[in-house]
C-alpha cells in the first residue's frame, strides 16, 4: 500500500510537468535525484492543503456533537419556542432568530442603496483621481475591528440616535407599529444601523469589481442611442451585472448574520419579540457571546452550541449562493473570480 | 419642461444622489476616527503603556497586560496559521488541476464566510472543554483558524499572477519542481505573500468574538499561553460595557491603540501591494 503510493507520487512530477509543458514529458534527466525533493515538497504542501477540509470537517462534527443534547431534547420546538430560561432549562430560539434576521434585513435596507450608489458613481462617473482615495477610505471601514464599532456605537451613535433621529422618526412615522413605544437607546434599530455601516464596504467593493467587468461596449451602445450617462449606467451597465450585484448583497447578508460584537453591544440583549424597532432585542451571535463563558449546565452549553450550529449552516448556505452568483458574472465576462475579499 | 430636459434633469438628480451616498458612506469613518482620537488620545501616557490595571473604581493604570497578551496570542496564531495557509495556497496555485485543490478552495471560501463567534465555539469544544480551563493558546488556535483560509486565498491569487514563462524557464534549465516553486515562483511574489499575511494578522488582531471563551481575558500580566490571557479587543469590550467612567476612558484609549495597530498594518500592506501589482 505504502509502496504503491510512493510509486505514484514519484511519477507525478513528470505527469504534472507534462500537463503544463507540452512535449516536456520526455525530459527525465536525474529523475531519482530530483524526485526526492519534489516528493517531500509535494507532501508538505499536500498536508497543508488537506488540513483545511479536515479542520472544517472537524468543526462541523464538533458543533454537531456539541448540540446533539439540545437537538434531541427540544427538536424542532427549539426554533419555534420563544422562552429562553437557562434556570428552568427551557430554550426557545425564536426571538434570537427573529432578531438576527430583522437586524440583517434592516442593515441591508440601509446599506444596499448607499453602497450601490457609491459603486455606480465610482465606476461610471468619478474621475480616476477621485476613484482611488474614495474606495480606499470606504474599504478602510472594513478594517475597523467590530468591538471598536461597538464602543463608538454605545458612546457616540446611541446618544445621537436617541436624542435626534429616533424622536424624529417617531414623530414622522409614529403611525406605523415599528416606530411606536418607548424609545430605548440600545435597540434593534441602533444595531441595524451599525451593521449597515459595517457591511457597506463589502457590498460596495464587490459590486464595484462586478461593475468593472461589464464590457465598455454595453455603455457605449446606450450612449450612442442617446441615453444620458445615468440612463446608460442604470439601463445598460447595472442589468448586465445584476446577478453579480445580487451576489454582493448576499455576501453582505452573510457578514451581517454572523456579526457579533457590535450587535451584542448595541442590541440591548433582551429575549423578547417586539414589533417596535426602538425596543431592545437579541441575536443568535449575541446570545453566544454573552452566555457561553458563563453557561453552567450541559444543556445550556448544548443549546448555545445548537444556536452556533444553526448560524453556521445558515451562513454557509448564504455564502454559497453569493459565490455562485458572483462567479456566474465573472465567468461570462471572461475574467477570473477573485471577487469577495 | 420637455422630455429631453426632463431626462437630463433626472440624470443630474441621480448623480447628485450618488455623490450624497459617497459623502454618507465616508462620514462614519471620519466620525469614528475623530471620536477615537478626541476621546482616547489624552489618555495615552507612559503609565498607560507600562502599568497593569488598578482595582475597579480607582483611577490610573494601564493596559500593558493586554498589549503583551495580544502580541503573544496573535503571534502564536501566526505561527500556526501562516505556514498552513501559505502552504495550502502554494499547493492550489502549483497543482491547479488536482481534485484536492478544488475541494480546498471551496472549503476555504466556506470558512472565510463563517462567523468568527462560531469558530470560537469550535475552539472551546475542541480545546477548552478538553483541557478543562481557558487559555491564551486556545485563543491562538481560534484566530489561526480564521487566518488559514484568508492567507490561502491571497497566496493563491498572488502566485497565479506569476507569468507561466518564468516557471517554464526554470524547469527548462533543469531545476527540479520544488526549487522552481520555492526559489523562482514564491520568491517572485514573496512581497505579495507577506502583504496577504500582514492583512490576515491585522484582521485577527482586532477579533474579539473568538477570544471571549478561549483566552477569556485577565487583569494580570502573564506570559503563560496555557492560562487565561488578556487581549486588546477583549479589554475594549470589558471596559466599554462596564459601569465606571474610568473604564470608559480606558476603553477609548485602548481602542485607539488597537485601531492604530490594525490600520497601520493594513494600510502598509495595501500600499506595498499597490506599488508592485498595479
Amino acid at each position: 500500500m505504502v509502496g504503491r503510493y510512493v510509486f505514484r507520487s514519484m511519477t507525478s512530477p513528470v505527469e504534472v510537468g507534462a500537463q503544463e509543458l507540452p512535449g516536456a514529458s520526455g525530459i527525465n534527466i536525474g529523475l531519482e535525484g530530483r524526485s526526492r525533493g519534489d516528493l517531500v515538497f509535494r507532501w508538505m504542501l499536500t498536508a497543508a492543503a488537506v488540513s483545511i477540509p479536515v479542520l472544517l470537517g472537524f468543526l462541523v462534527f464538533e458543533l454537531w456533537s456539541g448540540s446533539r443534547l439540545a437537538m434531541e431534547r427540544y427538536g424542532f420546538g427549539f426554533v419555534t419556542g420563544s422562552t429562553w430560561d437557562p434556570v428552568a432549562e427551557v430554550f426557545g430560539a425564536l426571538p434570537l432568530i427573529f432578531g438576527t434576521l430583522l437586524t440583517s434585513f434592516l442593515a441591508l435596507l440601509i446599506a444596499v442603496p448607499l453602497s450601490l450608489g457609491v459603486a455606480i458613481y465610482l465606476t461610471e462617473f468619478a474621475s480616476p483621481r477621485l476613484r482611488r482615495p474614495i474606495s480606499f477610505l470606504i474599504e478602510l471601514l472594513a478594517a475597523i475591528p467590530s468591538v471598536v464599532y461597538g464602543l463608538w456605537g454605545i458612546f457616540f451613535l446611541i446618544p445621537f440616535l436617541r436624542s435626534t433621529v429616533f424622536p424624529f422618526l417617531q414623530g414622522a412615522l409614529g403611525f406605523l407599529p415599528f416606530f411606536q413605544g418607548v424609545i430605548y437607546g440600545q435597540s434593534v434599530l441602533a444595531a441595524s444601523i451599525i451593521l449597515a455601516i459595517m457591511v457597506m464596504p463589502y457590498i460596495m467593493s464587490v459590486s464595484r469589481e462586478v461593475l468593472q467587468t461589464v464590457p465598455a461596449s454595453q455603455r457605449e451602445a446606450a450612449l450612442a442611442l442617446g441615453a444620458t450617462r445615468w440612463e446608460a449606467a442604470w439601463t445598460a451597465v447595472v442589468p448586465y451585472a445584476r446577478s453579480g450585484i445580487i451576489g454582493a448583497v448576499i455576501l453582505g447578508l452573510g457578514r451581517a448574520l454572523g456579526e457579533t460584537m457590535a450587535v451584542t453591544m448595541l442590541i440591548g440583549n433582551r429575549h423578547e419579540l417586539s414589533a417596535s424597532l426602538f425596543a431592545p432585542g437579541y441575536s443568535m451571535a449575541a446570545v453566544i457571546a454573552n452566555e457561553f463563558a458563563e453557561a453552567a449546565t450541559n444543556i445550556h452549553l448544548s443549546a448555545l452550541t445548537y444556536v452556533a450550529f444553526t448560524l453556521f449552516v445558515v451562513t454557509v448556505l448564504v455564502n454559497a449562493a453569493a459565490r455562485l452568483l458572483i462567479w456566474r458574472v465573472s465567468r461570462r465576462s471572461g475574467r477570473g473570480g477573485g471577487a469577495g475579499q | 419642461m420637455n422630455r429631453r430636459d426632463f431626462r437630463r434633469f433626472k440624470s443630474g438628480i441621480m448623480v447628485a444622489l450618488m455623490v450624497g451616498a459617497v459623502v454618507v458612506a465616508v462620514l462614519p469613518l471620519l466620525l469614528i476616527l475623530g471620536t477615537l482620537v478626541a476621546k482616547g488620545a489624552s489618555s495615552l501616557n507612559l503609565a498607560f503603556f507600562t502599568r497593569t490595571p488598578v482595582p475597579a473604581g480607582e483611577s490610573g493604570g494601564g493596559v500593558v497586560h493586554a498589549i503583551v497578551g495580544t502580541l503573544m496570542i496573535v503571534g502564536m496564531a501566526g505561527l500556526i496559521g501562516l505556514p498552513l495557509g501559505i502552504g495550502a495556497g502554494i499547493y492550489s496555485a502549483e497543482y491547479p488541476g488536482s481534485r484536492l485543490t478544488s475541494i480546498t478552495r471551496f472549503v476555504a471560501d466556506v470558512m472565510n464566510g463563517t462567523p468568527s463567534i462560531v469558530v470560537g465555539v469550535f475552539a472551546w469544544t475542541w480545546i477548552v472543554a478538553n483541557q478543562g480551563h481557558f487559555s491564551g493558546a486556545a485563543g491562538s488556535v481560534a484566530l489561526a483558524l480564521i487566518m488559514i483560509p484568508m492567507v490561502m486565498r491571497t497566496t493563491e491569487e498572488i502566485i497565479n499572477l506569476v507569468p507561466h514563462s518564468l516557471r517554464e524557464a526554470a524547469l527548462a534549465l533543469g531545476y527540479p519542481r520544488w526549487r522552481t516553486s520555492l526559489t523562482v515562483v514564491v520568491r517572485t511574489c514573496l512581497p505579495g505573500i507577506v502583504t496577504g499575511s500582514l492583512l490576515a494578522v491585522a484582521r485577527v488582531a482586532g477579533e474579539t468574538a473568538p477570544l471571549l471563551f478561549t483566552a477569556l481575558g485577565s487583569q494580570f500580566m502573564g506570559l503563560d499561553l496555557n492560562r487565561p490571557m488578556a487581549a486588546l479587543p477583549l479589554t475594549v469590550y470589558t471596559y466599554a460595557t462596564g459601569p465606571y467612567e474610568e473604564w470608559h476612558r480606558l476603553a477609548w484609549a485602548t481602542a485607539l491603540v488597537l485601531i492604530l495597530v490594525v490600520l497601520i498594518l493594513s494600510v502598509a500592506a495595501r500600499i506595498a501591494t499597490r506599488e508592485r501589482f498595479e
